[in-house]
């Protein structure tokens, strides 16, 4: 069951979203986010969501994969809109029961956040979709080694980064046969109240990182006899270029923030 | 001299100061192209061994070689490791990276390869263990056979002299067994690469030439399979197996049969059995 799982949400088909560069996809997912930003008003809000169809459509995405990002949001999303709705200060009153007041203000507001809740998550899906994880991190490290200069552990935090996915599965795998072991042995994860619970969890957690500890040392052994000896003079199999399509991407999230910007 | 890929002199290793000794004044080298069974109970110093000879352990006495270079000086550590590859016993804990690619390519980029010789080199190092269509994959979608012919194609790109195999198949089942070793043993045939095959299963070690026994941190024996089996009474005391078919021929012989020593696997004995009729 747990073998089945995908690492990330990575959606395997040729698009030009899915060639372009990894380091330019990181940049423009933040411009992005700038851009979703600066589109203060209602208005704004209609050229963001024609370039996330867009987007979408030149990622091959199905926009229902892009909704069904943002269904575990829906709580957070309802909460949102509610409290903006019920406690924004206005002078237009639209309805008024007792003492719960909903102004035009308020309702703008509550639209306008919870549309860039929406916006962001599926800005952010749209990156995590069309980008495997390797190459991901890959471009997080190109893109943080010039700060590597001033001593911050680029290569190292990206090497972290890929050896976690590489043993998310493997370490969801220990732990799911650690469990059946124990429900094997008498062990009840599923009854009781949360603390009970909770004290449920110590023969399961306990082994598994006896076993997490274990692997580490493993690791570390085979990548030394691999000849890992650090970021230093190390070079990659993957060479990242920057192609005209990244331009043409560039291109039209500049054009993005340029008429948010305008529009406010 | 020349010809001695990894060569181990009078050495001794222990893990801590004080503590008793894993490895006490073993003496043993390897030759170019050789296909050496280790074989040795639990704590017998086989691993330690292992180690020592690709420098991750640095000897407490004597000296190892690899190629010719001393594995306790920092210099050479790299080509050290790069000359003799290392596969470890368990498949999960030894695969660095989550697509299969990038794993093969590990080592070669911590060795400096150029960006536009790699993948040309994951490709054939992947080809060698018939993993190429594999290339794609996550590790952990494949079996333990399949993820351990992964590490040695990681240690084969890197184009090593001498492959030390460090109980690779003894998480595996048989028929993983069985695919690691033969790909092993072709690698050996096919482009020469030494091979010190660490294990405790007898029926693998049968198929090598040589064989060397470890028993409480020495070297007590090393010969030919046929030399070394036909001790079985050695063997027994060592709480070591005989191979399953060195094991019937003794039972058949103390029956007054007539068979050879030699018979070592299941075909040879077939016709010395047929013969006694």
């Amino acid at each position: 069951m747990l073998k089945d799982i995908t690492l990330g949400q990575y959606y395997p088909v040729k698009s030009f979203v899915h060639d372009l560069d990894p380091r330019i996809k990181i940049v423009l997912t933040i411009a992005f986010i700038v851009a979703v930003f600066l589109g203060g008003s209602l208005l704004g809000a209609i050229p963001i969501t024609l370039f996330i169809l867009l987007a979408a459509r030149a990622a091959n995405l199905p926009v229902k994969l892009l909704l069904k990002g943002i269904k575990p949001l829906r709580l957070i999303l309802v909460f949102t809109f509610l409290l903006n709705l019920f406690f924004t200060a206005g002078d237009t009153v639209l309805l008024a029961v007792w003492k719960v007041r909903v102004t035009l203000e308020g309702l703008q507001t509550a639209c306008r956040f919870s549309l860039r809740l929406v916006f962001l998550v599926t800005g952010a899906s749209i990156l995590t979709l069309t980008t495997q994880p390797v190459v991901l991190t890959d471009g997080m490290e190109r893109l943080m080694r010039p700060l590597a200069r001033i001593g911050f552990p680029a290569h190292e935090l990206a090497m972290m980064m890929s050896i976690a996915l590489r043993f998310i599965p493997t370490l969801l795998e220990e732990a799911d046969k650690i469990m059946k072991a124990q429900m094997a042995r008498g062990a009840d994860f599923e009854s009781g109240n949360l603390l009970q619970r909770a004290k449920a969890m110590v023969p399961l957690l306990v082994p598994l990182f006896v076993s997490a500890f274990r692997r580490a040392g493993d690791l570390a052994m085979a990548m030394e006899a691999r000849c890992y000896h650090g970021g230093q003079g190390r070079t990659r199999l993957r060479v990242l270029k920057i192609t005209r399509k990244d331009y043409i991407a560039c291109a039209a999230v500049a054009a993005l923030i340029a008429v948010t910007a305008v529009i406010g | 001299m020349e010809d001695f890929i990894l060569e181990a002199k009078n050495v001794s290793y222990a893990y801590e100061e004080g503590e008793g000794m894993a490895l006490r004044d073993v003496s043993l080298a390897f030759r170019r192209g050789e296909l050496t069974a280790v074989l040795g109970h639990n704590g017998s110093g086989k691993s330690t061994l292992a180690k020592l000879l690709n420098g991750l352990y640095v000897p407490t006495a004597g000296t190892v070689a690899v190629c010719g270079m001393d594995t306790a000086l920092d210099e050479h550590t790299w080509e050290i490791r790069q000359a003799a590859g290392m596969v470890f016993q368990n498949p999960d804990n030894q695969l660095v990276a989550s697509i299969v690619r990038d794993d093969v390519a590990f080592g070669l980029e911590n060795i400096g390869v150029p960006s536009d010789e790699m993948p040309g080199r994951v490709e054939a190092a992947l080809r060698d263990v018939g993993m190429l269509d594999f290339i794609d994959r996550a590790p952990h979608t494949l079996s333990g056979g399949q993820k351990q012919r992964i590490a040695i194609a990681g240690i084969l790109a890197m184009r090593p002299k001498a492959l030390i195999l460090d109980e690779a198949t003894a998480m595996l089942d048989p028929k993983g067994r069985q695919e690691v070793f033969s790909v092993v043993e072709r690698l050996n045939r096919e482009q020469g690469i030494t091979v010190v095959w660490i294990t405790h299963f007898m029926e693998e070690a049968a198929r090598c030439r040589r064989v060397v026994v470890m028993d409480q941190g020495r070297c007590v024996m090393d010969g030919t399979p046929g030399e070394v089996f036909t001790q079985s009474e050695k063997l027994r005391a060592m709480r070591l197996d005989v191979p399953p078919m060195v094991a019937l021929g003794d039972l058949l012989r103390a029956r007054g049969l007539k068979i050879s020593r030699e018979a070592m696997d299941v075909e040879t004995m077939a016709g010395e059995v047929l013969q006694c009729r």
